[in-house]
């Protein structure tokens, strides 16, 4: 079954705080669920399916469904990592489609960044060294089965993700350069953005003469560590054309893991290879059409994955791509990331996804700020990478339409 | 120099780790369809068989990809060797100046011991 037109995006909230202190991984869950119910028009009580992954504590679902009073006929906790919420809108068009719910809220939150803060300020008091940054998404599981034959060679995430570069600039002739016009682009456009951890605009020569944080990737290849959260509205579209708002259009999806084929190793495609192709042949569109691409942005090199899985240039040609200002707004061929993305913006919980979808909105919408705002702005893309690209990670893709 | 965590050894894999106290790397190969795979199995994750079988492997590999990250004696390199068997392995490049390495450069197993735990693979310069 399609999910072309099955659903809506009326809602989409993003959580001011960069820093959540005082503030409650719930708190912070129950604060994005409001202002995406406020900017819909909806009231809670219209909420009848409910999704997260796995930043939501305790039991997930009915945990927060407990905090906020949710009386719900649906839930769903697919849990990939930062590529979680983007996954579950079409989830939620899917449920809607089947006639399980109407309304569909879907939260991620989080705060590594306070929580870090607060360890650290620990560990100086009790006289030890302060902790490191809390990456992983969660504690080691004893019983993963590849945990044996990685954690002792050390994956930091960012060697894992650099291992990719380095590849890609084998087969390609990738430069850093070029993986640095993306951190170009991505912080012209987070000057306008009051919420953005790093609102200075950097240059080509600031980013490759950057502390090398895993070779061949700087420190500011990589994106920023944050706290707060988004949320979403997905709405049956009947109930969509009843509030004031512009039409957001689900018309395409795809979702697809990759993992370490049994050692079939190839670090020149992500599952974007696979999530993307779906999405548009579900929306019976071509890349060509994109007008604004949410492109998840852990590192440089996962939007040049995605730029090429996803069909905006060949294979390779992710590096000439991006040069030449391609990714910015009023200047380029794809305007990406007008909020700064996860580069400069904001990274909440470790896991980009629902910023992702929060941007593709305002655009669509017109409600982008006007420096980066796309003319007249018709289909969307929205992509993440929730995992590691190196190692194992799931790929979801949307394409959206405004009516 | 860098403490190697020890490896969290399920059953499934325990004679990998006993062998790499020997100084032997093993690889997992499929009776049934003749594939290699890593990480080791007892379920074929190409055919679905369970008729796999432990072979030792020649130690010889081949640089797919690596990263330094750290500063002086605490710097470790994290990389992808491909088996001459054909599985590729997440692994650490050691004796040798990571400024040195080239991918597709040839590479030969090594040990080191672990934090407590079983002896640890990983490759040099061969």
């Amino acid at each position: 079954m399609s999910l072309n037109g099955t659903a809506a995006i009326v809602g989409a909230y993003e959580h001011p705080t960069r820093q959540a202190d005082g503030l409650s991984v719930l708190r912070l869950h129950a604060d994005v669920a409001k202002g995406a119910l406020a900017d819909a028009g909806l009231a809670k009580s219209d909420v009848d399916a409910y999704f997260c992954a796995g930043d939501a504590p305790g039991l997930g679902t009915t945990t927060v469904a407990e905090y906020l009073g949710l009386k719900l006929r649906h839930v769903d906790s697919t849990e990939c990592g930062g590529s979680a919420p983007i996954l579950h809108v079409a989830h939620a068009a899917a449920a809607i489609a089947a006639g399980r719910c109407n309304v569909a809220l879907i939260t991620l939150a989080g705060r590594p960044r306070a929580a870090l803060a607060e360890a650290e300020a620990r560990a100086a008091a009790a006289g030890g060294k302060p902790g490191r940054a809390p990456l992983a998404l969660k504690p080691p599981d004893p019983d993963a089965p590849e945990l044996a034959f990685e954690l002792p060679y050390g994956p930091a995430t960012q060697n894992l993700y650099a291992m990719v570069a380095r590849r890609h600039m084998h087969e390609f002739g990738t430069t850093s350069e070029q993986l640095a016009c993306i951190k170009v682009a991505a912080s012209t456009h987070a000057q306008h953005n009051p919420n953005a951890m790093l609102r200075k605009l950097v240059t080509v020569e600031e980013v490759v003469n950057s502390p090398l944080v895993a070779d061949p990737l700087h420190r500011l290849d990589c994106c920023v560590m944050s706290d707060g959260g988004g949320a979403l509205i997905v709405a049956r579209p009947e109930i969509a054309r009843s509030l004031k708002r512009p039409l957001v259009m689900l018309r395409g999806s795809g979702e697809a893991p990759k993992h370490a084929m049994g050692g079939k190793i190839d670090l020149t495609y992500s599952a974007a290879a696979w999530s993307g192709p779906a999405a548009f042949a579900e929306a019976g569109i071509t890349p060509a059409q994109i007008q604004y691409a949410s492109l998840y942005d852990s590192f440089t090199i996962t939007v040049l994955m995605q730029l090429e899985d996803l069909g905006f240039c060949r294979k390779g040609e992710g590096g000439r791509f991006v040069q030449d200002g391609n990714l910015i707004a009023g200047v380029g061929r794809l305007p990406f990331n007008t909020d700064g993305g996860g580069l400069c913006n904001n990274h909440p919980a470790n896991r980009g996804g629902v910023t992702k979808v929060i941007e593709a909105v305002r655009q669509l919408r017109g409600e982008a700020h006007p420096a980066v705002q796309v003319k007249d702005c018709r289909w969307a893309l929205a992509s993440g990478i929730g995992g590691a690209l190196a190692s194992r990670h799931t790929a979801a893709t949307l394409i959206l339409e405004r009516l | 120099m860098r403490t190697i965590p020890a490896p969290k050894v399920l059953p499934e894999t325990l004679a990998w780790w006993q062998a790499a106290d020997e100084g032997r790397l093993l690889v997992k190969r499929c009776r049934a369809c003749g594939e290699h795979h890593h990480y080791p199995r007892d379920i074929c994750p190409f055919c679905l068989s369970d008729a796999t079988e432990w072979v030792e492997a020649s130690g010889r590999a081949t640089l797919y990809s690596y990263s330094t990250m750290g500063k002086g004696e605490a710097a470790w390199t994290l990389a992808y060797a491909t088996l001459d068997e054909g599985p590729t392995l997440l692994t650490n490049i050691v004796d040798v100046d990571p400024a040195t390495l080239a991918i597709g450069q040839r590479l030969r197993v090594v040990f080191r011991a672990s934090d407590g735990g079983h002896a640890v693979p990983m490759f040099a310069p061969a």
